[in-house]
């Protein structure tokens, strides 16, 4: 009986992670129609797959950030100031924060995906949403 | 040739090809930075340790240009004071990594001043003390906060012995794109590594001083200004008794 219940909860636990992962990948489509960035309509390169990317940019973030601050290279991928001025959008002529809820077709970039997903976004009480002048 | 003769020998030859690999890798440094002010993009090596020497004979009375300077360049000043805080407590715990300090000689009246900040230690007792491992040595001998890792304990302002630390108590107005800051975390000098990491030389006080009595370099190169100074003139290192060895010293206290 036991071992039924806990086998219950762990598929229960298995189809709420399934479930989140693809909320995670699904959010593409609304994604691209909620918000816009330089990257999307100029056509530039990511550092990896757009799809690898939704999933995974937080630990290639944190993997490079900890190189960053401990090694001094300066030349990462994950570096967050060149994500930042890759999607940042332009409106009468200043740029719109990455993390703002409102603007150039709505909310912004990270700002977009994170509402949806309801995940915290925590970088820009420290680092700058918009590229250095 | 006797054993002692024959040790002698080898510690001379040793010596020699010392120095022959000491030049080898002095010389395509140099030319990094001659040649382009690249980011860095190999991890930073002891070979190099960044130190300060600091002349408070050319210090004057109330010139407080390298501090300036260094809030200028860090985004020190876009901190501003929440409404209905009291001001002396807001003025007292704003964050300076500079501090000026005014040293007089109770016998003969003599007036010293000089800039305070985080000395660099080679023994840092801000790193001893971290519970996080956020206060750390970096391999060329910066002392820093990593800011990421950082939960705003304060331990580490309780353990230097030079009152060097800085904690952020309210948000900040601008966040710099060079030096990302933010509440909660604890922060100091940091010898300007945005600079250092992005190929350039100098710090933004050493820059700023009408006096030159600021020379930062690097403290293993003997051919650096800063080892050719500190070899020339006496210096001393504040509160020595501690033994933490510091990269910045002062000579005329």
């Amino acid at each position: 009986m036991l071992y039924r219940i806990k086998r219950g909860v762990l598929s229960l636990m298995l189809l709420v992670m399934a479930l989140a992962i693809t909320g995670i990948s699904q959010a593409g489509p609304q994604w691209k129609e909620n918000t816009n960035s330089n990257a999307a309509t100029s056509g530039g390169q990511c550092v990896r797959e757009t799809e690898w990317m939704r999933k995974n940019h937080m630990a290639l973030l944190k993997h490079d950030r900890d190189i960053t601050v401990h090694q001094g290279i300066r030349t990462v991928d994950g570096s967050l100031s060149e994500c930042v001025a890759c999607h940042v959008n332009t409106e009468n002529g200043s740029h719109v924060p990455v993390n703002a809820m409102q603007g150039p077709d709505g909310a912004q970039f990270c700002a977009g995906c994170h509402a949806y997903t309801g995940v915290k976004l925590d970088c820009f009480q420290c680092h700058s949403p918009v590229p250095a002048e | 040739m006797n054993n002692r003769e024959q040790t002698d020998q080898n510690r001379r030859d040793f010596l020699k090809k010392g120095a022959a690999t000491a030049v080898a890798t002095v010389a395509p440094g140099v030319l990094l930075h001659t040649v382009e002010a690249a980011p860095r993009d190999e991890a930073v090596s002891d070979k190099v340790r960044w130190g300060m020497m600091i002349d408070t004979s050319k210090c004057a009375d109330g010139c407080d240009e390298c501090v300036q300077a260094c809030n200028e360049e860090n985004g020190l000043t876009a901190y501003s004071m929440p409404e209905g805080a009291d001001e002396a407590t807001w003025d007292q715990q704003r964050p300076k990594w500079i501090r000026t300090v005014k040293v007089q000689d109770n016998l003969t009246g003599h007036v010293t001043n000089l800039p305070m900040m985080c000395q660099h230690c080679e023994h840092p007792p801000c790193q001893d003390v971290c519970p996080t491992g956020a206060s750390f040595r970096r391999a060329d001998g910066i002392v820093m906060v990593d800011r990421h890792t950082c939960i705003g304990c304060r331990y580490c302002m309780m353990a230097c012995p030079y009152k060097a630390r800085s904690f952020i108590h309210e948000n900040v107005d601008i966040k710099p794109s060079l030096a990302p800051r933010g509440k909660g975390c604890v922060e100091s000098c940091n010898f300007c590594v945005h600079r250092l990491d992005n190929g350039q030389t100098t710090t933004a006080c050493q820059d700023a001083c009408p006096e030159k009595a600021i020379i930062f370099g690097d403290l293993r190169d003997p051919n650096s200004e800063v080892s050719q100074a500190l070899a020339k003139y006496p210096t001393v290192q504040i509160r020595a008794d501690l033994k933490l060895n510091t990269g910045v010293r002062y000579s005329g206290v």
